[in-house]
């Protein structure tokens, strides 16, 4: 309109692709382990393989924690669903028999169940959603190792998956390789064009931003904010629960404790992808460069040879980083208002 | 000015809203004619905002009627008031500041291409026209909203809501947080929408831009109505009269001799 635009074309430029940052970052990561451990292994196939490994695994559950925070929303049961999401799906396959496609529907189906309560109780009772999944987390989780205990009579784990699904197909398609690469890294580089197509381009997208942007504004235009976010919950456990399929099929069990700390990855890779804790602002392939970062680092450690507690370290000071990034940005997206 | 007053396109008969104790709104009787400005005033708490979000359908009234053109209604959520053609723009405007404007424009009514994907090239063209009739240029359709100035996002708040063909436009206090030249802008606008044979409400406590606009008026007072008068049987002042609170301005400037 008539206002004078603040600063030059492109940074204005810069601005509004909020996973610029994300994937030069990336870049710098990769450069930086590269220069330093890139003749103890980081460059090989096996290098490249281990970290995105990690990448993918969190970078599926980045996807969909990515859109719930841009439609102004947290879920900190994820770690905890990645657990239960294990036990509901290795228990019926080795303890009852059932095939793997019926084990993973019945852990997709309790996960539909856990999404839609968390979500209709945030939306219900109008509390902040942190709080609502925080005690998810722990109730999850509590349920899933106790429930284990008792019909394991005192293990923490669901062993044997690899004789009960040896042979099927779902299993290659989950757990297998192809290139070298593990087969989770394809799924998430598809569900994250996907979701970004669907971000970008589609009604449901946009209503996304609107409910994260201003969800009474939203609502007063018609969008169904509250449907919005509901959905995304279910999404988000429903994500969770792929991750674990992928891996207690790889592991060979399923262990109370997996997942543990995952939300709070989650939410690390989203905003370092860009994304705004405040919600409203963001993007999938951010975030998915955001998951990269968090691999490479996770893994690169390894390879300088430093002792590997330097990682976390290394994580702060990246998403304090990206926090001062994105806090520039809505800085300049609200200058005149 | 004397716009023919046609027949109603919306009506509110005997509408009532509590609130716990507090009755917002009592027995309130309403109707918005084709083509006219319709101007509800009233000073704060008058039950203004109350009566216009049951009209949008934020809320839904305890009792009363509801009537777009002619035929019955009962909205559920602002979504049903939309699609019944009853827009309306909220005094804060409902604009998402880290949203484009061309996002910001179709929120809620995203046209699509026969992939069932958003349309968003179809969507700057048409935002840029429907801006461009209310006299806006618009630059670039993917600057954030929140770079806009407050006359600029009611600008882009009415040309959203004239576009999605409504045939009762709803405008709540548009000229509060203007300056002079932005709410002779924000009138302008009032105006092209009468003459397009749109129905307008017009909610505002300012007498002077009322008046500049209306065709017919109605005050507010403690949640009823307490007057009602056609342009032809009122003047600027006697609209002042009528609203609760000028008689206590009025004592008072009389008590500090600024009055004659």
């Amino acid at each position: 309109m008539t206002t004078p635009a603040i600063g030059p074309d492109w940074l204005r430029g810069l601005r509004r692709r909020p996973e610029v940052t994300p994937v030069a970052g990336a870049f710098a990561v990769w450069l930086f382990f590269a220069l330093i451990a890139g003749g103890t292994g980081f460059l090989t196939t096996q290098g490249t393989a281990n970290y995105l490994e990690v990448a993918a695994q969190l970078g599926i559950i980045t996807i969909a924690v990515t859109l719930l925070m841009i439609a102004g929303e947290f879920d900190l049961s994820v770690g905890s669903m990645l657990g239960a999401a294990g036990v509901l799906m290795a228990y019926p396959v080795v303890e009852l028999g059932w095939p793997l496609w019926a084990g993973m529907g019945f852990a997709f189906a309790g996960a539909s169940l856990v999404g839609l309560i968390n979500g209709l109780l945030v939306i219900r009772t109008a509390l902040p959603s942190f709080i609502v999944t925080l005690a998810s987390l722990f109730i999850l989780r509590g349920v899933t190792i106790a429930f284990t205990h008792d019909v394991t009579g005192g293990a923490t784990q669901v062993g044997g998956v690899d004789e009960a699904t040896a042979g099927s197909f779902l299993r290659s398609a989950l757990a297998g390789e192809l290139l070298g690469l593990p087969a989770a890294v394809f799924w998430w580089i598809a569900m994250t064009l996907v979701a970004s197509v669907v971000l970008a381009k589609s009604r449901f997208g946009n209503w996304v931003y609107g409910a994260g942007g201003d969800a009474d504004a939203a609502s007063k235009l018609g969008v169904p904010v509250a449907r919005v976010k509901v959905i995304l919950f279910v999404l988000t456990a429903l994500s969770a629960t792929l991750v674990a399929t992928i891996g207690v099929l790889v592991n060979g069990a399923a262990d109370v404790q997996q997942g543990q700390l995952k939300e709070f990855q989650a939410i690390t890779a989203a905003v370092i992808g860009g994304t705004l804790l405040t919600g409203g602002y963001g993007t999938v392939i951010g975030g998915a460069f955001g998951a990269l970062i968090f691999g490479m680092v996770s893994q690169g450690i390894f390879f300088t040879g430093a002792d590997a507690d330097w990682f976390q370290a290394f994580l702060g000071a990246m998403l304090l980083s990206a926090v001062l990034v994105n806090r520039y940005v809505t800085r300049h997206a609200q200058a005149a208002s | 000015m004397n716009a023919p007053l046609r027949s109603p396109a919306i009506e509110a008969h005997a509408i009532s809203k509590r609130f716990g104790q507090v009755e917002a709104l009592h027995d309130v009787t309403l109707s918005a004619p084709t083509g006219a400005v319709t101007c509800l005033l009233g000073d704060n708490g008058a039950g203004k905002s109350t009566l216009i979000k049951v009209l949008s359908g934020v809320f839904r009234p305890d009792s009363g009627q509801l009537l777009v053109r002619g035929s019955e209604v009962s909205f559920a959520s602002p979504r049903q008031a939309l699609d019944a053609g009853v827009s309306t723009v909220f005094q804060d405007l409902a604009t998402i500041p880290l949203m484009s404007i061309v996002r910001n424009f179709f929120l809620g009514r995203e046209p699509l291409r026969a992939s069932r994907l958003v349309d968003w090239d179809a969507a700057e063209r048409t935002a840029r026209a429907a801006l461009g009739e209310m006299g806006i240029t618009l630059r670039d359709g993917s600057q954030p909203v929140g770079t806009l100035s407050g006359g600029e996002r009611q600008s882009l708040a009415i040309a959203r809501a004239l576009h999605f063909g409504a045939s009762v436009l709803i405008l709540d206090e548009p000229t509060s947080a203007l300056g002079v030249r932005e709410a002779a802008n924000a009138l302008r606008h009032v105006e092209t929408a009468r003459d397009r044979g749109i129905a307008v409400i017009l909610i505002t406590h300012n007498v002077t831009h009322a008046y500049a606009v209306g065709d017919r008026f109605v005050v507010l007072d403690h949640g009823t109505v307490s007057a009602e008068r056609s342009r032809a049987d009122v003047t600027s002042s006697e609209l002042q009269d009528l609203m609760s609170g000028s008689r206590e301005l009025q004592e008072l400037l009389r008590s500090t001799g600024t009055s004659d």
